[in-house]
């Protein structure tokens, strides 16, 4: 079965990241489809490299960065809830003039579009949020 | 043909768990997590509606949030089963949609 | 086109009042970059969702965004389909006639306008949820 995960929240304050990266493992696990996790609303956090959260805790970007890398996850950072947020990648930075990027592994900007495109590709929408 | 509610709010905060058991058709299957889990536990306000509801809709907890906040199994209340994130997957592939309380 | 029979039937669930946090606008720019994608799409207003759709709102004063107006632009979209929960409306002391007016213009009779925004009871939203593929929270 071929899931669509979408993410409203961002690390840390909210489980809602958390229980969505144990639900797309589980999935994945169980031979299912990943067809793309979609982060949006405050969601967007998570797909920035510079969190450096304590090493008793879990770094949850780079769990989700790890888990794209292994499963050939499409991660996606909706660009409009991003640039409200700031969170770019080296093609945005340069477009809006900013000096550096902040996007993390795995992670790619783009628009909302994807979301709905992930609602008619996928067998079943998961959102997680608050 | 059937939906999977999730409900991931304290009942005690807010309204997300009345308005979703509000919300059931016959047959449909609320899963509690986060601090949706602190519903199940018995003894507390939203026992009596939980066994209610029960008896016509599935209701699970899911286990990993129940023993992150210290409730045990043994005190859920009766009826409600207990499901870990790959029984949340499979619920989900098992239902028709999945709707989300937030 | 879209084929009719490869629709799916898209509903947004919004159970935020708009402006103490963000929901409501970013569900609202959802709907309109998924009006492209010319699926079936529904909104639902539920709980404090029924608050997005007040008429007179004027956010210039609180310093925000006013976004209010793109609920009645959205006729304009083939958003046609407000579904407003009755007994949410009943327990805030609203009415329909609090909100703003938000009409379609109908193609197959005369480009008539039409509203949009439809009050239904409980029961009925719950067969809505019931009938989507897709449901979208907020």
């Amino acid at each position: 079965m071929r899931f669509a995960i979408q993410i409203n929240e961002g690390p840390y304050t909210h489980q809602a990241s958390d229980t969505a990266y144990r639900f797309a493992k589980a999935a994945l696990e169980k031979g299912h489809e990943i067809f793309r996790v979609f982060f949006y609303h405050d969601g967007v956090n998570n797909g920035t490299r510079y969190t450096v959260p304590p090493q008793d805790d879990r770094n949850l970007q780079k769990l989700w960065s790890e888990l794209a890398e292994s499963h050939k996850l499409d991660l996606v950072v909706c660009i409009a809830a991003a640039q409200r947020r700031g969170i770019l990648d080296a093609n945005e930075a340069k477009r809006q003039g900013k000096d550096g990027d902040n996007i993390a592994p795995g992670f790619r900007i783009s628009g909302l579009g994807q979301l709905i495109e992930a609602g008619i590709e996928s067998d079943r929408m998961v959102v997680f949020g608050d | 043909m059937s939906t999977l509610h999730t409900v991931n709010k304290s009942p005690y905060e807010r309204n997300a768990l009345k308005s979703c058991l509000d919300h059931l058709s016959a047959g449909d299957l609320v899963l509690l997590i986060e601090d949706g889990v602190l519903a199940a536990r018995k003894g507390g306000a939203f026992a009596q509606v939980l066994g209610d509801v029960g008896r016509s809709c599935k209701i699970y907890a899911l286990n990993p949030d129940l023993a992150a906040r210290g409730i045990a199994v043994g005190d859920l209340v009766e009826g409600i089963q207990t499901v870990d994130y790959g029984g949340f997957v499979d619920l989900a592939a098992d239902a028709t949609r999945v709707c989300a309380w937030l | 086109m879209t084929d009719e029979n490869t629709k799916k039937k898209f509903l947004y669930l919004n159970r935020k009042a708009p402006f103490g946090t963000i929901y409501a606008l970013e569900s609202l720019e959802v709907v309109l970059i998924g009006a492209a994608f010319e699926q079936d799409v529904s909104l639902a207003f539920i709980d404090d969702g029924v608050f997005q759709l007040m008429n007179n709102q004027d956010a210039t004063a609180a310093g925000m965004k006013n976004f209010s107006k793109i609920y009645r632009a959205l006729g304009d979209y083939e958003v046609r389909k407000l579904y407003v929960e009755k007994e949410s409306l009943d327990l805030r002391g609203l009415t329909v006639g609090d909100l703003m007016p938000v009409t379609y213009e109908d193609e197959d009779e005369n480009y008539e306008e039409k509203p949009s925004i439809r009050v239904v009871d409980r029961a009925e939203m719950a067969k809505l949820i019931a009938g989507h593929d897709v449901i979208l929270s907020f």
